[in-house]
């Protein structure tokens, strides 16, 4: 198993006791966040849908490569991996 | 003979010269025509399509324009004396299809042949833009084509705080601001555009007050409304390019949309916190095919994932890194240099004070920008954004 580092983003931090960036083991990114959100349930919710897919306002990035673009969530993980979770952020400051 | 008459005539069996009809019909089959005449001589018209590199600068300045050595060049000066030491010094520099066209402008005018009198910066114009102007990738060309730009920033808040300041300072001709609030005394702490004094009065009216102190010589046009579907193309036509700095997901969705149907490059800015995005949502950017954010993101997040600023807090400082990066966007656009963030989302951490770069392609099945994606009305964005958020 790979072990990958997960960027969390600041809308998400509530789920995660505020941390930035959770150290998670798996060899696809599904694996990855499916065990993401078994350590800090709530988590799934918000990045998954019941059918296993991505969220629609939400891109997960391994690599700096959208996995929609590579395999989805079989998208493979090397050792030390990066992976992103960018939802869609309204705020302009106003 | 004087020593300068011994030297042209010496150059005058070094240089190839051509008359003023020549150099109309080789500048019709792709031969560049530069005319190395003072500014204050080009004012009075130019030959119609000339590039103009005043004679001082021609060598640091040339293999900008023309970096290939082999490309026919013709020199153009008032009577055809300083175009032939110009073709000298070209030939040095290893131009090797120099012609020099004898009797210059005069032969050109006599001639009949077409002039245009090109817009020039004038003393003042000169002076305030003089750091672009030293720029090879912005220089006077691109100085005047920023004064004949035209930008609309969505939001005179936190982001268009920024972007404001620094296009209008820049001199981009024309800027429009929507933006339908009022200042507050909370926005302060980040909204740079707004002052104390201003408390209660209308943003984009506080804004225009600031800019026009700022640089009163552009066009400050103020949009007291909220964007619909039903203004939003009347306000966007005529636009070069839009800076989202909004703080909503129905109005960005309806940017993007409109943006997406014009061929508007819409570049976007996005702030929670200490983080911030940007990007350049442009699926018509001719060197490559770019996403738009509906791209991206198909549907807004339900609203306990998508706090506004007013809910979750921003760091100040933050709008005004993001705001100012969508400015560098726009100037970029303007002038067509450089490589845009299209197809490359931003992200910013100001607390790891690191910057990622993301890879954002084109959805194929994208609802409102694939190909044959029929582009009718555009959807009630309240309604969208409360199903799809709900």
């Amino acid at each position: 198993m790979s072990q990958a580092t997960v960027r969390i983003p600041a809308p998400l931090r509530s789920f995660t006791g505020g941390a930035a960036e959770v150290a998670v083991e798996g060899d696809t990114v599904g694996e990855v966040l499916r065990s993401l959100s078994e350590i800090h349930s709530g988590l799934k919710q918000q990045i998954l849908t019941d059918k296993d897919g991505v969220r629609d306002f939400v891109n997960i990035f391994v690599d700096n490569k959208n996995i929609r673009s590579l395999a989805g969530l079989e998208s493979p993980v090397t050792e030390d991996a990066v992976i992103y979770i960018v939802p869609a952020v309204a705020g302009g400051g106003s | 003979m004087t020593a300068s008459g011994r030297r042209l005539q010496e150059l005058k069996r070094a240089v190839p010269e051509v008359t003023a009809e020549e150099a109309f019909a080789q500048q019709q089959r792709g031969a560049v025509l530069i005319d190395v005449r003072e500014p204050d001589e080009v004012a009075a018209g130019s030959p119609t399509g000339a590039q103009r590199i005043v004679r001082g600068f021609l060598e640091l300045r040339i293999e900008d324009l023309v970096p290939e050595l082999d490309k026919p060049l013709l020199v153009m000066c008032a009577g055809g004396a300083r175009s032939l030491f110009a073709c000298h010094d070209l030939q040095g520099l290893g131009y090797s299809n120099v012609c020099s066209v004898a009797g210059g402008f005069g032969a050109w005018g006599s001639q009949g042949l077409p002039i245009e009198v090109p817009r020039v910066l004038s003393d003042i114009e000169r002076e305030r833009y003089s750091r672009h102007v030293s720029i090879p990738e912005v220089g006077e060309a691109g100085q005047l084509t920023l004064l004949e730009s035209k930008v609309l920033l969505v939001g005179a808040g936190g982001l268009g705080s920024p972007a404001g300041f620094y296009l209008a300072a820049a001199g981009v001709g024309t800027l429009g601001i929507v933006d339908d609030d009022v200042v507050d005394r909370s926005n302060l702490q980040r909204q740079i555009l707004h002052t104390d004094r201003r408390i209660g009065t209308p943003k984009v009216e506080s804004a225009v007050s600031t800019l026009s102190a700022l640089n009163p010589a552009i066009e400050l046009r103020s949009y007291a409304l909220r964007l619909t579907s039903a203004n939003v193309e009347e306000i966007f036509s005529g636009y070069d390019v839009v800076v989202d700095g909004s703080d909503n997901f129905p109005t960005r969705y309806l940017v993007n949309d409109a943006c997406v149907k014009l061929g508007i490059p819409n570049v976007h800015g996005s702030i929670f916190r200490f983080e911030g995005q940007v990007s350049v949502f442009w699926p018509g950017y001719e060197k490559r095919r770019g996403p738009c954010y509906r791209c991206l993101f198909p549907e807004p997040p339900p609203p306990e994932l998508a706090p506004s600023c007013a809910e979750a807090g921003v760091l100040g400082i933050l709008p005004g890194v993001i705001g100012t990066l969508e400015a560098v966007e726009a100037i970029k656009i303007l002038l067509g240099v450089g490589d845009p963030l299209v197809g490359r989302l931003l992200l910013y951490d100001a607390l790891s004070q690191s910057f990622t770069e993301l890879a954002v392609e084109p959805r194929p099945d994208c609802a409102w920008c694939c190909e044959g994606a029929v582009i009718e009305e555009y959807p009630d964005y309240e309604l969208f954004c409360a199903v799809h958020g709900g």
